[in-house]
């Protein structure tokens, strides 16, 4: 964290700063528009800079420190880019109960990634997430936007050659 | 035509529904037949998915699980006649199954049966009857229907739904809100993820219904950014709702005016617990408030609110429709009409069971649920999602009460039960609970904060058998300073599942 203050200033993409405000002014008329201009943000880019928050922090007048503070509250808000394919395996209880935890340990030898962490060749971003909503055909793996059940470690071989 | 109806529900289709329904509709073209695919909720009897339904003169029969290479012998067999009795995923009329049968489905009563996609079958499958009827009332009316119908706040707490709407009508301001909590982060829990994709009228009209009740005009819904299904079913249905005139200026003519806005969450836990659903709605980290002032009263940016659960609000046309006596007359004690029970984790027969309160754990783990998927003795279920107790097969004989639960120092919950067979190791859940207390708590108050990481250090030494006695007397006291001083469930609920668990099963704690 401490990382963060003493890094020389980041410089933002070029373009992005102007596309940025462009997706905060959208947003400016909805009650408490901070939660959908960094998804829409996020939709957009696949993460969100360091240099996005001051320009929403000026559309919405909240301080830089109020903006960082609600974008590292949440889990969903990624701060740097993730692989092209993000591969989330639930590690709640009812999935646990089936062998979740065993998936995961599994997921970190085959990948090389363990949650939270990109492969080395960036495709992959492996991560942990609980609940999928998914808790009678457990255990649930999401791959990009698709949700998979009853994923055994073989199967989970497959679904990742195929999304590679 | 015939039609053949295919689930479109995250769960079915993680199993492989898409490619069933493509595959039907691929081969009915080869063979020639007018068929048309529609694509329903899901029925919850989710070990029979990928399902598929065929409308015939005697009903709907069914077939399942189909996996998709299975289709075209299917087919062959005469699927689209609804034939094909020798085969082994024929089930008979759908309605007649034992799991279906032994139900009450009041709220999810359409779920599985219509398309939700369709404002007509709604229509025509009884929707808008409550709206309907709600309008024809006065506020005050509709506020006491609910609670002479027991209605109790299905997102765990069970704090009566009509009472808490007395409060905002009595509010007096010139701006209201009615908030859904559809934040559904507990494993084990999945039935709002099934309601909304399933029949997301049935929210929309429960919601309107709670706007006129309380005189609110404006509706969010505050969505699990990890339900992008549910999302996208309750976008498509608030779009037709206005179409329609179920939302927006003078709804049926009325003169009532109420719009819905969905919001998405974050990936954070915490949010489920309403004062940080708030908080969130705002735009802020979503940091639990201190109560009072209640959100009933200082809600939403500080306006009356209503904040209720999915199902409570979807549960709400029906008590309308049908009277709160009809509804009340389901149930046991202070616990009145039916809940929604998932089956979910290590579980032959895992999906959803509508009925009414009172019917016993064992009944629901052991006659719907079949015992554990693994084939081996169940020896734990967890219910009321990862804040709740673990119980032992010893206690299958409670009633779904929620007194008789609290009585048994576990609770019902949102009538979430996980199911866990002999190989579960209770230490590594308690440890679990605490971890992931520690992970999700929002950090505003120390008992939380500090003391869940406290106890996974303190389970820790217990199970490396450092000071076990005394580390149990240590994990008491954490958990008495987590139940009595933390500032909302997330903190003091942590210590349910962590205490039952070394209260029932002892042995895995190295005694």
């Amino acid at each position: 964290m401490t990382m963060e203050v003493t890094d020389s200033a980041p410089v933002p993409a070029a373009g992005r700063p102007q596309r940025v405000r462009e997706l905060a002014a959208e947003r400016i008329r909805l009650r408490g528009p901070l939660l959908p201009i960094l998804h829409a943000v996020q939709e957009e880019f696949g993460w969100i800079s360091q240099t996005d928050i001051p320009v929403i922090a000026d559309v919405l007048n909240l301080s830089v420190a109020e903006v960082h503070g609600v974008v590292t509250f949440y889990r969903d808000f990624r701060r740097d880019p993730a692989g092209r394919i993000t591969v989330r395996i639930c590690q709640a209880e009812a999935c646990r109960s089936v062998g979740a935890v065993e998936l995961g340990e599994h997921a970190r030898r085959s990948t090389g990634a363990g949650f939270g962490e990109t492969t080395a060749d960036g495709r992959l971003t492996v991560d942990e997430v609980f609940c999928l909503g998914n808790c009678a055909l457990g255990p649930a793996v999401q791959v990009g936007d698709k949700v998979h059940g009853r994923v055994t470690p073989a199967r989970l071989d497959a679904i990742l050659g195929e999304a590679r | 035509m015939t039609r053949v109806f295919v689930s479109r529900d995250l769960a079915a289709k993680s199993v492989g529904a898409d490619e069933v329904a493509e595959r039907i509709a691929a081969a009915a073209r080869t063979a020639g037949a007018d068929v048309e695919v529609v694509r329903t909720g899901t029925r919850g009897m989710l070990w029979l998915e990928p399902l598929v339904e065929v409308e015939t003169p005697e009903g709907r029969v069914g077939y399942g699980p189909v996996a998709p290479e299975e289709v075209d012998g299917l087919v062959a067999a005469g699927l689209l006649d609804g034939a094909g009795r020798s085969e082994g995923a024929y089930l008979g009329p759908v309605e007649e199954l034992p799991w279906m049968k032994r139900q009450q489905r009041l709220t999810f009563g359409r779920v599985g049966v219509v398309d939700p996609r369709s404002a007509t079958e709604y229509e025509e499958h009884d929707g808008l009857q409550g709206l309907r009827r709600a309008l024809t009332m006065t506020p005050a009316e509709v506020v006491e229907e609910v609670v002479d119908s027991g209605l109790r706040g299905r997102g765990g707490a069970g704090f009566p739904t009509g009472i808490k709407w007395r409060t905002v009508l009595g509010a007096e301001d010139e701006l209201k809100f009615v908030c859904c909590n559809a934040d559904e982060g507990d494993s084990g829990t999945f039935a709002d993820r099934m309601l909304i994709e399933g029949d997301p009228f049935v929210l929309i009209e429960g919601m309107t219904i709670a706007a006129y009740a309380v005189g609110a005009s404006e509706g969010y819904v505050y969505l699990r950014s990890e339900y992008p299904d549910a999302i996208e079913a309750l976008t498509a249905a608030i779009v037709t709702a206005r179409d329609r005139g179920w939302l927006g200026e003078d709804i049926l003519g009325s003169g009532l005016s109420f719009d819905l806005q969905i919001r998405v969450g974050a990936g954070a836990y915490i949010c489920g617990e309403e004062t940080s659903m708030l908080e969130s709605l705002e735009g802020k980290r979503g940091m639990v408030r201190a109560k009072p002032p209640i959100p009933a009263l200082e809600g939403l940016f500080g306006k009356p609110t209503v904040v209720n659960n999915v199902l409570s609000l979807a549960t709400i046309p029906t008590i309308l429709a049908n009277g709160a006596a009809a509804y009340a007359a389901y149930g046991v004690g202070r616990s009145l009409g039916t809940s929604v029970f998932q089956l979910g984790g290590n579980v032959a027969r895992g999906g959803i069971v509508e009925t009414a309160f009172g019917i016993t754990l064992g009944e629901l783990v052991n006659d719907f649920g079949g015992g554990s998927a693994s084939g081996q003795p169940v020896r734990a279920v967890q219910v009321g999602g990862p804040l709740g107790a673990y119980l032992p097969v010893e206690q299958f004989d409670l009633p779904m009460d929620y007194e008789a639960f609290a009585a048994a120092g576990a609770m019902v919950g949102h009538g979430g039960i996980v199911v866990f067979d002999e190989s579960v190791d209770m230490a590594a859940m308690a440890r679990f609970a605490f971890q992931f207390c520690a992970e999700e708590s929002c950090g505003k108050c120390t008992p939380c904060r500090v003391g869940a990481v406290r106890g996974v250090e303190t389970i820790d030494r217990i199970t490396a058998g450092v000071d076990r006695a005394e580390n149990l007397v240590l994990l008491d006291d954490l958990c008495d300073l987590m139940t009595d001083g933390s500032l909302c469930a997330m903190g003091g609920l942590t210590p349910l599942p962590v205490r039952s668990a070394v209260r029932h099963f002892g042995k895995d704690f190295g005694s």
